[in-house]
Order: structure tokens, then C-alpha cells, then sequence
């Protein structure tokens, strides 16, 4: 790489997925982290029982992802040939299990309200 | 009754949280773009590739008022670096084929013609349909040509019959290569695979398709069952030792087995016998020449590659070296030629020892594109190639090796201490099979 801007990167995303899906998936991530943060924001609070649920969904995050990633540039678990192999991989989970663990908890939210009961 | 558990939030933290995010994501980075610099030069480019393309989309963004003309007849535009992965049956063979109208700008002409004739006295090129164009600067970017005809036995309708592949060919034979190769690896038998003693594009492909096949092919029915033998003129596997010493031993390791000093010079598609001139230094020093017949039940085969016949013709050439090849006379670090400093070389035809690569190709652009913009302005340019090119040398399906390196043979790695050159890895393999294509489009729509 000769150099690595912003806009060389969004070009080269852009190219990777296609323009409408790239920015599909940008347009969906920031619906889902607005409304994570609306549902906070909204809540003054974090809610442990649905934080609960969504730590509970990250292993499933995490698998889903190296999965998905594995198959879709057809490798398996064989080729990790270095550390910068794992780490990758490992920031694939990471990213997966974050992921849905975001989205489980605002669709708890949004379907569930908190319901805060009056002080004693 | 379950029990819950809160942790308060409020607006503002929320919101700084968000700043804080989008300032680490380098938003509001843009980098500086220079005023276009007006300019109402004719300036002609000859052949719409990988170099063509790149450069015409960047001369549109840095002129403003200059007279682009891009030659060239073919209406398909080949993403090369493809060919390697079709062949291999891991993509279709639209992998590698878009449009060459779809990525030119506005502002740019396209003549959907060759090249026929150069003058480079009175400055005009002569197109196949006899249209004349003068230019102020004329960029020479039209590729090489495959002289299949040098291998004696050999034409293009034999690709995917009889076991017999030569994926440069196209996107059409590299379909029909991966039908013969594919046969291959779930029958077994003896595969050879081969590369010409010319100047080649990518020389990393020879050695793709070996490890790709091989890889395949222990995998598959003829596990067990088939020899892999790589074949090439030179004495070593690649021309930078330190990766052709890596090479040797990953061979080692899966089995393959090497002659070097073998060229293709024939076939006998009938009777499946690939012949080869090979030279060895005799007992007096001397260079003793023979020939040997090798049979194979698979034989990838790559032919010479040459300048296409205008510029042999045109008198661009290096008359001192590459005789028989025709590669056009530039300095190494600017590309200018070095008799008419109006023209300049880009990609496969320009006369220096490494680059045949869109890698190259990528570096090559700006340089020119520096130098002419110079010129324009009356000044000398700066910019420097210094005989950057990448491989991601595949070593099997799911792994490669990111190879840079230059003029020097200096491996030059572009993430040095994370991605480690000579090492068989998960992420190279990533980096060609999903990033690569898209750097290649953004470099051709003139934008990395």
C-alpha cells in the first residue's frame, strides 16, 4: 500500500461489497448503535437482566462470525499460519460477539421497556 | 421475581462517548486535493488496462482543460489478478471481466481502435481505422502479447483438452485451464507446470498455479496418486533470492519436484509429450544445450511474451537489450523515454527489469503522472518508482505469502513487524482473495 487514507479505505470497501450493500451495512450498524443509544439514553440506566441475555448470546456472536469469514474466503481453522492470523481472527469474534450482544440488548429493550419501580 | 440490577447513564456521557468514537475513527481526516492545473495539452494514451485506466482517471482529476484520448479496441476490461484463482476453479470466470467504457471518466475520449502506427518525430499516432491523432505527450500503456505460436505443437483450442492449461490466455482459457487441471487432480498422473525464458507479467503466477493445483489436488482423488514438477529456464524460482529460497523450500516440503534450465519449446498434444530445450554447464564451463522429453498428464504452459508489433515497429524499443522481446527504452525511476521525453511508458511494455504487475502499475502512475504534470508546468518533476511490485504468492487455498520487494531485491513490506513476508498466512490469503480486487477497481477509478 502506498498510502492509507479514509477515502482510499471507504473505496476500497465500496469495491469489496458493492457500493449499495457497503453503505446498506453502515446505514444498519449506525440504526442499531442509535438505537442502543436511544434505549439508554431513554432508560437512564442499563438494564443487568438484559445485559444478561446479551452476554449470554456472545460465544454465539463470536462463532458466527469466524464462520461466516471462513466461508466466505473459503479457508478453515488449518490456514491460520501466524499471529497476526489469530489476532485477526480473534477481532473477527471480538466484533461478532459485541455485535450481537448490541443488538440483543436494544431489541430487549425496544420490545421491553424498563419498568422502574417507585423508591420504598 | 427476578432481580435487577441498573447502572445509570445520562445524555451527556452518551454523547461524548459518540465524539469520542467518531474522533478515533479519523473522521474529518480528508486529504488536501491540489488545484487542477489548466492546461489545453493533447495528450494520448495508448491502451485502456489496468494503467491506461488508472492513469486516465487521475489526469482527468489533475488537469483541467487538456485533450485525453485513450486508445484502445477492446471492449472488455480484464482484472488479471483473477486469472490465477479462476484457473484453480475457485471463481467464475466473470470474476475478471467488467466493461473498459465503465471505468473511464467523463472528459476522456475514447477510440475504440488500435494503435496501427507511431511517429515519434512528428508526434502523431495512427489508429487502426486510420484516424491520425497528434499528441503533446503520449502515454504508452498497451500491454504484451502472448506468442503461443513460439511453442511449437501448441494453439489455443487445445487449452482444457488432452491436460493441457495456459491460463494468461484469458478469462475463456482460464476456465478451460481449471477443466483440465481439475481432471487432474482427481485422477493423478504427472503434472508439469512451466514458465517462458522471456520477461513475463507476474512472474508469481507460474508458482500460484503449481501450489494452487498441487494444494488441490492433495485433497482431492488423486491424493497419493500424482507428481507435481515445476519446469523453467532460469536458475533459480523467482528472481528475488530470498523469496526463490523460500520457494525452494516449501517445494521441498510438499514434494514438487524442479528442473531448472527447461523451456517449453513443443508439444505432442496426441500423445501427451511436452519437450524442452534444457541448458547446463558442461565439465569446460561451457553452457551445453540439449533437449529432453517429459510426459505429463497435465501441463500448464505459459509462452513468451513480447511488445505488441507497433511499438516493436515504432522505434521506441530498446535496441541494446530485450531484442527479441521489444520492451519500450525508459529510465528506471521516471519511465520517460529516455529519446522522446514526451513519451512515457506505463505497465507490462515499459523496459525495466521488474514490474509487470498492476502492483506496479499502481506505483507507476503517479510517478508519471508527476513528471508530466511537471512538464506541463515547465518544471522538473520529483516523483520516483523504484521498481515497487507486490505478489501475494498463494501457497495453498487458504494461505499466501505478501511479497514486495524492488529494482534491489529489498523485500519491502507494507506492514512491516505485523504481516510478515515470508510467512504462509490466513491474512495474505484474505488480502488477495477479497481486498485485492477492490484496491485494483479504486486504483483504477484513479482513487488509491
Amino acid at each position: 500500500m502506498q498510502e492509507m487514507t479514509l477515502g482510499t479505505l471507504i473505496a476500497v470497501f465500496e469495491e469489496m461489497f458493492g457500493r449499495g450493500l457497503f453503505w446498506g451495512m453502515v446505514f444498519a450498524a449506525l440504526l442499531v448503535t442509535a438505537a442502543y443509544l436511544y434505549v439508554l439514553v431513554r432508560d437512564r440506566a442499563m438494564s443487568m437482566h438484559k445485559f444478561l441475555w446479551a452476554q449470554i448470546s456472545m460465544p454465539f456472536g463470536a462463532v458466527a462470525a469466524v464462520a461466516f469469514v471462513l466461508w466466505i474466503t473459503r479457508s478453515g481453522l488449518r490456514d491460520i499460519g501466524g499471529p497476526i492470523d489469530v489476532i485477526a481472527l480473534l477481532g473477527v469474534a471480538a466484533m461478532g460477539a459485541v455485535g450481537i450482544a448490541v443488538l440483543v440488548y436494544t431489541a430487549q429493550s425496544l420490545a421491553r421497556p424498563l419498568v422502574r419501580r417507585p423508591k420504598a | 421475581m427476578s432481580r435487577r440490577v441498573e447502572l445509570t447513564t445520562s445524555r451527556r456521557g452518551v454523547l461524548g462517548m459518540a465524539l469520542a468514537g467518531a474522533a478515533a475513527a479519523g473522521l474529518g481526516a480528508a486529504p488536501a486535493q491540489a488545484a487542477p492545473v489548466r492546461s489545453n495539452a493533447r495528450i494520448v494514451i495508448i491502451g485502456a488496462g489496468a494503467a491506461g485506466t488508472a492513469f486516465a482517471n487521475r489526469l482527468v482529476q489533475r488537469l483541467d482543460g487538456a485533450q485525453i484520448t485513450l486508445l484502445d479496441a477492446r471492449a472488455e476490461h480484464l482484472y488479471q489478478p483473477g486469472l490465477s484463482l479462476v484457473a484453480a476453479g475457485l471463481k467464475p470466470a466473470g470474476y475478471v471481466v467488467s466493461r473498459t467504457a465503465d471505468w473511464l471518466p467523463r472528459g476522456v475520449t475514447l477510440v475504440a481502435e488500435q494503435a496501427a502506427a507511431i511517429d515519434p518525430e512528428a508526434k502523431t499516432v495512427t489508429t487502426s481505422g486510420g484516424q491520425r491523432l497528434d499528441y503533446d505527450f503520449l502515454i504508452v500503456a498497451p500491454g504484451l502479447v502472448l506468442d503461443h505460436d513460439a511453442i511449437e505443437g501448441f494453439s489455443l483450442d487445445l487449452v482444457g483438452k488432452d491436460g493441457l492449461g495456459a491460463l494468461y490466455a484469458g478469462p475463456e482459457y482460464a476456465v478451460r485451464t481449471w477443466q483440465a487441471a481439475s481432471q487432474f487432480t482427481e485422477q493423478g498422473g504427472v503434472g508439469i507446470f512451466s514458465r517462458p525464458e522471456t520477461e513475463m507479467k507476474c512472474a508469481g503466477a507460474p508458482l500460484k498455479h503449481t501450489f494452487l493445483i498441487d494444494d488441490i489436488a492433495s485433497r482431492r482423488g488423486a491424493a497419493g496418486r500424482y507428481e507435481a514438477h515445476y519446469a523453467c529456464p532460469q536458475p533459480v524460482l523467482f528472481s528475488v533470492p530470498i523469496v526463490s529460497e523460500k520457494v525452494r523450500m516449501l517445494f521441498g516440503e510438499r514434494g514438487i519436484a524442479t528442473h531448472y534450465g527447461h523451456t517449453l519449446k513443443g508439444i505432442e498434444p496426441g500423445r501427451r509429450i511436452a519437450r524442452f530445450e534444457t541448458s547446463a554447464p558442461g565439465a569446460d564451463g561451457e553452457v551445453v544445450k540439449s533437449t529432453v522429453e517429459m510426459p505429463y498428464d497435465y501441463l500448464h504452459v505459459i509462452p513468451p511474451q513480447r511488445a505488441p508489433q507497433v511499438i516493436r515497429e515504432s522505434g521506441l524499443s530498446w535496441t541494446d537489450k530485450w531484442t527479441d522481446q521489444g520492451w519500450l527504452e525508459c529510465d528506471m525511476q521516471t519511465l520517460r523515454h529516455l529519446r522522446y521525453p514526451e513519451i512515457f511508458a506505463l505497465g507490462d511494455i515499459a523496459g525495466v527489469p521488474k514490474g509487470k504487475t498492476a502492483a506496479s502499475v499502481k506505483w507507476q502512475v503517479p510517478v508519471v503522472e508527476d513528471h508530466l504534470v511537471a512538464a506541463i508546468q515547465g518544471r522538473e518533476g520529483t516523483a520516483v518508482y523504484g521498481g515497487y511490485t507486490s505478489c501475494p504468492l498463494i501457497t495453498r487455498v487458504g494461505r499466501a505469502m505478501l511479497v514486495e520487494f524492488d529494482y534491489d531485491n529489498n523485500l519491502l513490506p507494507s506492514f512491516p513487524g505485523v504481516i510478515a513476508p515470508l510467512e504462509e498466512l490466513w491474512i495474505s490469503w484474505l488480502m488477495k482473495e477479497v481486498a485485492l480486487k477492490a484496491t485494483y477497481n479504486a486504483m483504477l477509478r484513479g482513487k488509491a
